[in-house]
């Protein structure tokens, strides 16, 4: 701690911005604060995340550029690689398309809300202001050496000088740890606890379960090889759980080119040419446009 | 504290060397080592083919060129031709950002690796390495890391079922084996003191750390290999599970970029594993000012122990059955992972120990074997877990079919009856005959 207060000391009076700095400053900056944005203003979840992912990139960046290479490729690590990663994992989970929901769960959620954003306004006015107006830049650092705020340095302070707060923080990321642990275990010998394949097996047959046997798969038959085709009970009739509910849902005029084309009803192209008469070219070229309208 | 100073003050000369490069000499290091990860791709795919067509006993492509070594080549050229096909569910703006996002850390990768030691390169000294970091073995590991978004994302977009499962599964395989594998890499660091690529290699002049530190190499091994997704651990990619795992629905030159980054992800794990545990670039039982570590010759070593790693790759998917994904996952959490803290406590100690300066070698490998041997003895202390013993003979329900005890076998069976009729009527057949021919006789 002395040494690297001493060490900012001695390089602290005419430490100066340099080009190169500001240049990678200036494209980094706005480069993050679009992530920013971008994350906030984005519909779909995953791409929300992937902003964000930007931002965090680009602070890496800023970091690497200003010489301390290590918090740099740990913010990349940590951040980008496992935390922005578990985050986009539980949103995969979710799923694509789930919307937020506007219920408000919490009470007096829209008020708090309101006023810690007015004061994190607050908080970032100020540190802008302060920012423009008197904040001398900091010397250059040097990662070679510990005290010039290289991995060894760092790695002494946090042992040494601020070992309470890293303990504190270390014992608060455990206790989240076997938080989700508890929370997500499931005795599988407790009553309610987890089935095994063999108790389900039996409980299926007990009639525990809708049937004891997995759903029909789609009929196959010699002239239809597609899965909307329905599977036939023994006496000839359509076995209703072999329908498809996707299929059954997906709305007749969306596969009727698709149709179409499967039964031969457009005309095909001639066997020997190598492209389509220009007739189908023009043709084909009108439904993409169809499409992209749609 | 002394020899970490001492060895910064090396990597200065080394850092200071390359910072001292001219433009044209970065950039011709860069797009040597940009070239370096497509190369060894074409080459490893048909070696890949080559080497496990032989293990399998068959010839592997043996159409294009001499014993069908251009067949990448042909691949090479075919893939970017071929149609590409979009779903229609497909998130389009990730589904074309995925692979560019799985190819360029990987391509990255290779910069902080050294190949060499000082080399004159048209009259300007520099050392064989694009950049040096006092942190360059986390510049590694950061570009895997982001490299999995590749993955992910291609999974995700892809808007249909078996990626999006492949995706996941890679997700959870690269986060659960990047903490193995980070441990093993900081038993390095800690041996080494330093966290520069560089400072390793020549740490490693006394002796190299696959040895020296047996159980990390292990551990770094088998976290590679789960890492880069490859067999046993190529789960997202199963063919028999998810069809093609999260490159299904790519084609045309996207697919052709996924396999690029597989096959350089490869390559950096392996130049990664040269560099940390098996000498970088130095000639193994020679010292660093031996003829043989001077010059471009170390470039040679450094390859050639690549090839042995990426052999081992090849073998390994040659050898081994895929494993099961819960089987996997408690691998990685329940043997690496307390494996390497375990390994990483005993590292430091043994660090601390020795840093104190009173203590010599043999002391500590005395003390360290008798604490060995305590451990042993209390291990023998522990009651066997008690097998209950009944003489029941499971009948049906213990996973494999029994036959009942009570089963009578019957002496005879309808082909040995049938064979005794057979041969019964034959018997007769040629008495008929000798009777007859016997009254030819008479006659």
């Amino acid at each position: 701690m002395t040494q690297s207060a001493l060490f900012l000391a001695q390089a602290g009076a005419e430490a100066t911005v340099s080009t190169g700095e500001a240049i990678s400053f200036w494209v980094l900056g706005p480069i993050a604060v679009a992530g920013a944005l971008g994350m906030i203003f984005a519909r779909n979840a995953v791409h929300s995340a992937l902003w964000l992912v930007l931002t965090m990139l680009s602070l890496g960046m800023l970091y690497l550029i200003q010489q301390a290479p290590f918090l740099g490729f740990t913010q990349i690590i940590v951040y980008t690689g496992a935390i922005m990663m578990l985050f986009l994992f539980v949103l995969m989970m979710v799923g694509r398309e789930s919307s937020d929901s506007v219920v408000e769960v919490l009470r007096g959620q829209r008020l708090t809300a309101a006023v810690l954003g007015i004061g994190v306004a607050g908080v970032l006015a100020g540190a802008l202001t302060r920012a423009l107006t008197d904040v001398t830049p900091a010397p250059p650092l040097d990662p070679w050496s510990p005290e010039g705020g290289g991995a060894g340095g760092l790695g002494r302070l946090i042992f040494t000088d601020y070992l309470f707060p890293f303990e504190l923080t270390s014992a608060l990321l455990i206790t989240a740890g076997m938080g989700a642990m508890v929370l997500t275990f499931t005795d599988r010998h407790a009553k309610t606890g987890k089935r095994s394949q063999r108790e389900l097996v039996v409980a299926r047959f007990r009639g525990e379960y809708e049937r004891p046997s997995p759903k029909p798969g789609p009929g196959v038959f010699a002239t239809s090889n597609s899965v909307a085709t329905p599977a036939l009970l023994p006496d000839g009739s359509v076995a209703p759980e072999s329908l498809s509910e996707l299929i059954e849902s997906t709305s007749a005029a969306r596969l009727e080119a698709e149709r179409k084309q499967v039964t031969g009803e457009t005309p095909q192209p001639d066997a020997h040419a190598l492209v389509g008469s220009e007739q189908d070219a023009a043709k084909s070229a009108e439904a993409e446009r169809e499409d992209g309208d749609r | 504290m002394t020899p970490l100073l001492a060895q910064a003050q090396e990597s200065m000369t080394r850092a200071e060397l390359l910072a001292d490069d001219p433009l044209w000499l970065i950039l011709m290091k860069a797009v040597v080592l940009m070239l370096v990860g497509p190369i060894l791709t074409v080459v490893l795919i048909v070696g890949e083919r080559k080497i496990v067509g032989r293990m399998q006993n068959r010839p592997g492509p043996n159409r294009v060129g001499p014993f069908g070594m251009l067949q990448s080549i042909a691949d090479a050229i075919k893939l970017p031709f071929k149609e590409q096909v979009i779903p229609d569910t497909a998130d389009r703006k990730v589904y074309f950002l995925a692979p560019v996002i799985a190819v360029v850390p990987a391509l990255i990768g290779l910069a902080a690796i050294p190949f060499g030691p000082e080399v004159s390169i048209f009259g300007e000294r520099t050392v064989l390495q694009l950049v040096e970091l006092p942190v360059s073995v986390l510049l590694v590991l950061a570009g895997a890391s982001v490299g999995v978004y590749g993955i992910v994302l291609a999974g995700w977009a892809s808007g249909s079922p078996y990626p999006l499962l492949g995706g996941m599964r890679s997700a959870a395989q690269v986060i659960s084996y990047e903490i193995a594998m980070g441990l093993a890499i900081i038993g390095v660091a800690l041996y080494a003191q330093s966290l520069a690529t560089g400072d390793i290699v020549e740490a490693q002049a006394s002796g190299w750390y696959f040895y020296l530190l047996l159980p990390s190499f292990v551990i770094y091994l088998i976290s590679m290999v789960g890492e880069t997704n490859r067999a046993p651990f190529d789960l997202p990619e199963a063919e028999s599970e998810l069809v093609g795992g999260f490159h299904t629905e790519y084609s045309s030159m996207k697919f052709a970029m996924f396999f690029l980054a597989e096959y350089t992800n490869m390559v950096i794990v392996s130049a990664f594993a040269t560099t940390l545990f098996l000498g970088g670039w130095m000639f193994p039982f020679v010292g660093l000012d031996s003829p043989l570590n001077q010059g471009w010759w170390p470039v040679l070593w450094f390859f050639a122990k690549m090839a042995v790693l990426l052999f081992g790759f090849i073998w390994l998917r040659g050898t081994l059955p895929r494993f099961r994904y819960d089987q996997f996952m408690k691998l990685g959490w329940k043997v690496l992972v307390p494996a390497g803290l375990v390994w990483l406590v005993l590292i430091a100690l043994v660090r601390a120990i020795r840093n104190d300066g009173n203590v010599s070698t043999g002391q500590i490998l005395v003390i360290g074997g008798i604490a060995i041997v305590v451990v042993v003895l209390l291990t023998l202390l522990i009651p066997e877990k008690r097998v209950e013993d009944d003489d029941s003979v499971p009948i049906t329900g213990g996973g494999h079919p029994v036959p009942p005890l009570d089963l009578k076998v019957p002496e005879t069976t309808p082909r040995s009856k049938a064979l005794k009729a057979k041969a019964k009527s034959a018997k007769r057949t040629a008495a008929l005959a000798s009777t007859k021919e016997g009254s030819d006789g008479d006659l």
